[in-house]
């Protein structure tokens, strides 16, 4: 493989365009540390941090960000690509190592999500390709003896206006020797040829006959594979271990205590699974043994009554409900969520006396070095990590402490040998990192003619950064941003509105879960506005719309998800449509959702109608998929998701009580994509948000039940239509 | 030690007959497309096809795989239905993260080698068992009816 590029540090910063303008999170992460690496780089980068062209024309684009579903092996490339001119059948793609250069143009970190991998790199890839393409025009010329001028690339090759050509193989090495061109020309958008076009994944070949590798999939010479005996409760510690009984399991080679509990390491799983199972370990329960979500659920709803801190104020709240010619209230709740990915949590590790090398599906690159960098006491750049493909991310495979990587580093640096700790379904349900659990308490009034005046919404639940070396950023004045995205910023014309916030300490991990706050607080917002457009006596969709004037995208999708879905119209008998619209991750998603309810409580969601407009488009087919994709992550929670505490342990364990949608109850799926000139917003998230509240609104118009609550479980309904 | 025929090859191992079989493919024949998910059976990532039929590997024991024909999804091309759900998954683009496709293609492949006309109705039934997270049910059903279409015209798609 021949390197050619050697792109000066100068020329990827100049490339960042997108540096400090974070999108969601509204502000650059500067981590200390981040900052120190920055400074520490030497002026030129390793050469080809993106770009590999072989000699037999191979073209290897190395991502920077984890492919985890989303796309992201395709969607780069294609960045590169239509700038490079490479033939497209030619590309191949590798995952970068940790470096500063493959940094988050936004975050200063190497990382994986918020949807903005597009975004993020939209300018720098391009530019990266537009460099490259320009070199390998450079190299032609010399070797012509021509003017660069009559010299143009095209799909893997360099030709002259005389009609002689040269391949970029050919090309590669002499291109490598020249410098990096200072001002790069970016293609403008009609000439586009990749960018904005379907383009079908490039990883699937290797997704459909086995061959992909993902991190359970590592096996390392002379490694040992660890399961970890976790605490029943959260913060519980091991008082007492008998392993007796556990080391005389046929494999069990040894076991060893970590801060996470006792890890049993033998030849194989089941070996090491099977000495789990013959653990004697006295626990200390520790601080939370007394945690239910019951006993919560009241210690939040009291809390609500009490006024938080204010994260969103305008107008005269008071005022405004003084002039309410009718007023209504409501409470809202959601539970805990797992992310429940399907490849269950696993790290493997090879720790030796002068270097730690990791292979795991991560979103968390540079956190996840730096912190088995200080576990095993080398430095950050003795630490290698191999990002693997990921069984699915939705942010469990970004966490801030590296719980799942740590521990296998602690398992490795006890044992002395390369180890592989794989989690059971069981052991990744119950360990922790969940969406919070949410309570909110929520009023409105409407003047005579149906207007709403005033808004008050108090959110109740905790605070996913608070602790963790994001809080400096991500919390501003005792309000975490990610606890009231969604609510803080509704986009309804409304005079006078109140947002304030409790964020109580609980003891149960919390992290960031596919759309963040948006999960929650899109569907507390979207359910009470249709709840306010019925009291009301409007049509929700005509409602919304006479709010949002100062809102033309958010206007833009609702328009076209109601017309698309013949909004109005009759529906047979027994079924229901709802709406929703909401903007996070800077895209716009508006959905209807059919659904039909039986006498049981039993809910059938039959069609989903989508529109979203999430700018500048790259591959419509990815928009789509992440649509789809999103509908499903999103009714998978309306329908069915709950984690619950009893006496500090988590009472699911498995598919079985956790459930997720399964085909049979996929609906009908239909995406509408808004044309748009604005720069790209996110797509992995925004689709998430708006489901729940549109098919919870689609329950109202069959029944007239409010269901507050989620999930939408049969006996949910049942309950909701006995109050109402 | 254990005797199994696995994609037409035949391998003996040497561990206990209550080892689910899931564990032997993976870690002792090193056949890691076939996935681990939920080890009770709920989520269909370790189907593989026993004489012909989708089973959760990680529901046999070892022992009991002993004198079957055994196919996992690297193999599974070599088999009409199987390329042919290859060829419609790539199609339609349907893997997302892909850790459950394994599960899905062969579930999908068994489907079609004894039904090859399904109606939407047989793909709900017979393909419910496999969950996805990533939702990509949608094109599940579209590649299974594309995957139908080809092996009916000869394996053109």
């Amino acid at each position: 493989m021949t390197r050619i590029f050697n792109l000066s540090r100068r020329a990827f910063l100049k490339t960042s365009a997108f540096v400090g303008c974070g999108l969601i999170l509204g502000t650059h992460i500067d981590w200390t540390w981040a900052e120190e690496e920055a400074k520490s780089q030497p002026a030129s980068l390793e050469p080809n941090a993106f770009i590999h062209i072989a000699p037999d024309e191979t073209v290897t684009i190395m991502v920077n960000h984890s492919e985890m579903g989303q796309g992201v092996y395709t969607s780069l490339p294609m960045l590169i690509n239509e700038e490079l001119d490479a033939d497209w059948k030619k590309i191949r793609v590798e995952s970068a190592p940790v470096a500063a250069v493959y940094n988050h143009t936004a975050f200063g970190m190497q990382m994986t999500g918020g949807s903005t991998s597009v975004w993020s790199e939209y300018d720098r890839l391009r530019k990266v390709g537009a460099a490259a393409r320009q070199m390998l025009i450079a190299a032609a010329a010399a070797e012509w003896k021509a003017d660069e001028k009559a010299c143009h690339a095209r799909k893997g090759k360099v030709f002259h206006t005389s009609g002689k050509s040269l391949t970029y193989g050919q090309l590669a090495e002499k291109a490598a020797a020249l410098p990096v061109p200072r001002d790069v020309k970016l293609k403008d958008t009609p000439a586009f040829k990749l960018i904005g076009r379907p383009t079908r994944r490039l990883d699937s070949p290797e997704k459909v006959n086995g061959a992909a590798k993902f991190g359970l999939d590592v096996f390392l010479p002379g490694m040992l594979t660890a399961v970890v005996a976790r605490p029943p409760t959260f913060g519980a510690k091991v008082k007492s271990v008998d392993t007796e009984k556990a080391k005389s399991v046929r494999g069990v080679k040894d076991v060893v205590q970590v801060p996470s509990g006792v890890a049993v390491l033998a030849s194989d799983f089941w070996q090491a699974r099977t000495g789990r199972e013959a653990l004697k370990i006295e626990w200390d329960m520790g601080p939370n043994a007394e945690l239910s979500t019951a006993g919560m659920k009241e210690q939040y709803a009291q809390l609500s009554k009490k006024p938080g801190k204010a994260a969103k104020k305008t107008g005269d709240l008071e005022a405004g409900f003084a002039s309410a010619a009718k007023t209504i209230s409501a409470e809202y709740t959601v539970p805990y969520l797992a992310h429940a990915t399907m490849e269950p949590m696993n790290c493997t590790v090879d720790l030796r006396p002068d270097s730690c090398e990791i292979w795991a599906g991560t979103q968390f690159q540079t956190v996840d070095r730096n912190n088995a960098a200080a576990i095993s006491g080398l430095k950050p750049e003795q630490v290698k990590i191999n990002t693997m493909f990921l069984g699915g991310g939705f942010g469990r495979r970004a966490n801030p402490a590296s719980d799942f990587v740590s521990e296998a580093v602690h398992a490795a640096k006890a044992a002395k040998t390369p180890v592989k700790v794989i989690w059971t379904r069981e052991d990744d349900t119950r360990g922790g990192y969940y969406r919070p659990m949410w309570y909110d308490s929520i009023s409105a009034g409407l003047d005579k003619s149906g207007n709403p005046v005033a808004w008050k919404h108090t959110i109740v639940g905790q605070s996913i950064v608070a602790g963790t070396p994001f809080e400096k950023v991500l919390l501003k004045d005792g309000i975490d941003h990610t606890s009231v995205e969604g609510a803080a910023d509704i986009p309804y014309a409304i005079p006078n509105i109140l947002v304030d916030l409790h964020s109580p300490s609980v003891g149960v991990p919390v992290l960031w879960w596919r759309s963040v706050g948006h999960s929650h607080t899109a569907f507390v917002v979207e359910s009470f506005i249709d709840e306010l457009a019925h009291a009301a006596k409007k049509d929700p969709f005509e409602f919304r719309k006479g709010l949002l004037a100062k809102h033309p995208r958010h206007l833009g999708v609702l328009t076209l998800a109601a017309e698309k879905a013949g909004w109005g119209r009759p529906l047979p008998k027994g079924m229901g449509r709802g709406i929703a619209v909401h903007e996070s991750f800077g895209s716009y998603v508006a959905q209807v959702a059919e659904v039909s309810v039986n006498k049981n409580g039993e809910l059938r969601v039959h069609r989903v109608i989508s529109a979203v407009d999430c700018g500048r488009t790259v591959n419509p087919q990815t928009i789509n998929a992440q649509m789809e994709s999103a509908t499903v992550f999103g009714l998978s929670a309306a329908l069915h998701g709950a984690i619950t505490l009893k006496d500090g342990m988590v009472e699911q364990s498995n598919f079985h009580d956790y459930p997720i949608l399964r085909l049979n109850e996929m609906p009908k799926v239909i995406v509408h994509i808004v044309k748009s000139k604005e720069k790209p917003g996110g797509i992995g998230e925004p689709g998430v948000p708006p489901i729940g509240p549109a098919v919870a609104n689609a329950v109202f118009s069959v029944l007239g039940v409010r269901v507050r609550q989620l999930p939408m479980k049969p006996e949910t309904i049942l309950e909701a239509a006995k109050g109402t | 030690m254990i005797s199994l025929e696995i994609n037409g090859k035949q391998h003996s191992v040497d561990v206990e007959p209550d080892v689910p079989l899931l564990w032997v493919i993976r870690e002792h024949l090193r056949l890691t497309g076939t996935k681990f998910g939920c080890g009770i059976g709920m989520c269909g990532s370790c189907t593989v096809h026993v004489d012909g039929k989708a089973e959760r590997s990680c529901q046999i024991p070892v022992g009991q795989a002993q004198g079957k024909k055994i196919t996992t999804i690297e193999e599974v091309g070599s088999t009409p239905a199987g390329a042919a759900v290859q060829k419609a998954w790539v199609i339609e683009d349907v893997p997302q993260c892909g850790y459950c496709q394994s599960g899905q293609i062969m579930a999908a492949a068994a489907l079609l080698s004894r039904t090859p006309k399904p109606t939407d109705a047989e793909i709900d039934d017979n393909l419910s068992g496999n969950l996805c997270r990533c939702g990509t049910y949608q094109r599940i059903r579209n590649a299974v009816q594309t995957a139908s279409r080809t092996m009916r015209k000869g394996g053109k798609p």
